[in-house]
């Protein structure tokens, strides 16, 4: 029957479309909104677990399942300390923590509460430093291991959320490229500015990395974010 | 049941597959085969994405095809596969974290991809839900079979792997040879398609004369 009567409306009269736009758009926003908070809890979880994941690709800890790398986490992380660009200590986190500097994202980083993690791999201490910036699509953002000297890097991982597919996005998807940041120095000698980059042409092999093929705009953006993200730490890293 | 598989549907189903293939006849959705297609992996990802996608919101909209009002269809069109893609996106965000940080960019262009509005428009807004079910589905694989095809040539000649596995052994490259650059960049992928779209229309088209 009621098909009958939708028939007989006149669907091209402007009240008939006025109701109808506004029911499918109520309609909609109401299914959205539901199926968005019902999945909220299970999203955060996975995001969570991935940016631990994360952290560890950045320690080279890498091709571990999801279940290893909470607990690796916890045990290799000493606390998630939040610092200021002064270099002072704000919360001093705690072991394998998710509440201090873990939590942070790239707006606390603008405001200058800076994340900082201090980590143990092998007995020697590491510290781990998040940078945010901005590809060629979008934001990406990366995890910088450094070692005790707070020169050397340990290692580094790089992520993005729209970069082309085997061309920008090789910074995410190209452990080869990441690892050549392995060994490099933040500084170049006897200066106190951050030289860490990639360029095209390398110069200085102690600091600059060979950018991505195809990838010159998304490579100059991860160049951009190391020397404007590390230079926010500053004070920490120069100071012995 | 015969009913469900009577020759008019299995044409519906089986045109769009190659004689009446969306991409090298109807031309449609060339933007996201030209960005997707550097590496097999997001080819097959998106070519799977937007099979059901287009099926699932081809039903839909043959199921309210008489109740949208003209002037509006090509809104009400675009609210139900953005609907439709923001949900799927979001289970997979839940229930399956990795295909979607895989997926990422491309989910958002589903939305924008002129097959889901071209078969809406063409096929769902005047046929029945069951064969409007089957041209979705048809298309989206007609799709994803070109998608998959330049995806192969583009990774084998680019990176001299499938899926991420090297097949060009490390001795042809000590041998001189060397990974072609150019079909890692779109307009390589535009070239090809081309190359793709020329054959089979030059071997079918001499055919019906």
């Amino acid at each position: 029957m009621a098909e009958v009567k939708k028939k007989g409306l006149n669907t091209n009269s402007n009240g008939y479309t006025l109701i109808y736009s506004t029911i499918i758009v109520v309609v909609v926003a109401f299914l959205l909104a539901f199926v968005f908070k019902a999945l909220k809890p299970l999203q955060d979880i996975n995001v969570a677990l991935d940016k631990k994941k994360q952290l560890l690709y950045a320690l080279n800890i890498r091709d571990i399942s999801d279940a290893e790398a909470a607990q690796k986490y916890k045990d290799v992380v000493l606390a998630d300390e939040i610092i200021d660009t002064k270099g002072n200590v704000v919360d001093k986190g705690e072991q394998g923590g998710e509440k201090a500097g873990f939590v942070l994202n790239s707006a606390d980083y603008k405001a200058g509460r800076l994340a900082l993690f201090v980590c143990k791999v092998d007995g020697q201490t590491k510290y781990i430093v998040p940078v945010y910036g901005m590809g060629l699509w979008g934001p990406i953002n990366g995890f910088i291991a450094l070692d005790a000297d707070k020169n050397t890097v340990y290692g580094a991982y790089f992520n993005h959320e729209g970069e082309t597919a085997g061309l920008g996005a090789e910074i995410k998807d190209n452990v080869k490229w990441q690892n050549l940041f392995k060994g490099k120095k933040v500084f170049a000698e006897g200066t106190r500015k951050v030289a860490l980059s990639v360029v095209k042409k390398v110069d200085d092999p102690s600091t600059q990395v060979d950018a991505v093929t195809g990838a010159t705009l998304t490579s100059n953006g991860v160049s951009d974010m190391l020397i404007e993200g590390l230079s926010k730490y500053l004070v920490f890293l120069t100071s012995k | 049941m015969s009913k469900l598989f009577s020759k008019e549907n299995k044409e519906v189903f089986v045109n769009p597959l190659n004689l009446d293939n969306p991409i090298m006849v109807q031309v449609l959705g060339i933007c996201s085969a030209l960005a997707v297609t550097s590496q097999l992996k997001p080819a097959i990802v998106m070519g799977l994405a937007v099979t059901i996608i287009t099926a699932f919101s081809n039903v839909i909209i043959s199921l309210i095809r008489n109740t949208i009002p003209s002037r509006i269809r090509i809104i009400v069109q675009l609210v139900v596969v953005a609907a439709l893609v923001t949900i799927v996106s979001q289970i997979l965000k839940a229930f399956v974290y990795d295909v979607s940080v895989e997926l990422s960019v491309y989910v958002g262009l589903i939305i924008t991809n002129c097959i889901l509005m071209g078969r809406l428009e063409a096929f769902a807004m005047m046929n029945k839900p069951w064969p409007s079910f089957l041209d979705g589905i048809g298309n989206g694989l007609g799709y994803a079979f070109i998608l998959v095809l330049v995806g192969c040539i583009r990774e084998l000649f680019g990176r001299g792997s499938l899926l991420g596995f090297q097949l060009i052994p490390e001795s042809a490259y000590h041998a001189g040879y060397l990974n072609n650059g150019m079909m890692t960049m779109p307009a390589m992928a535009l070239i090809l398609l081309g190359c793709v779209i020329w054959l089979h229309r030059a071997y079918f088209y001499k055919e019906k004369k």
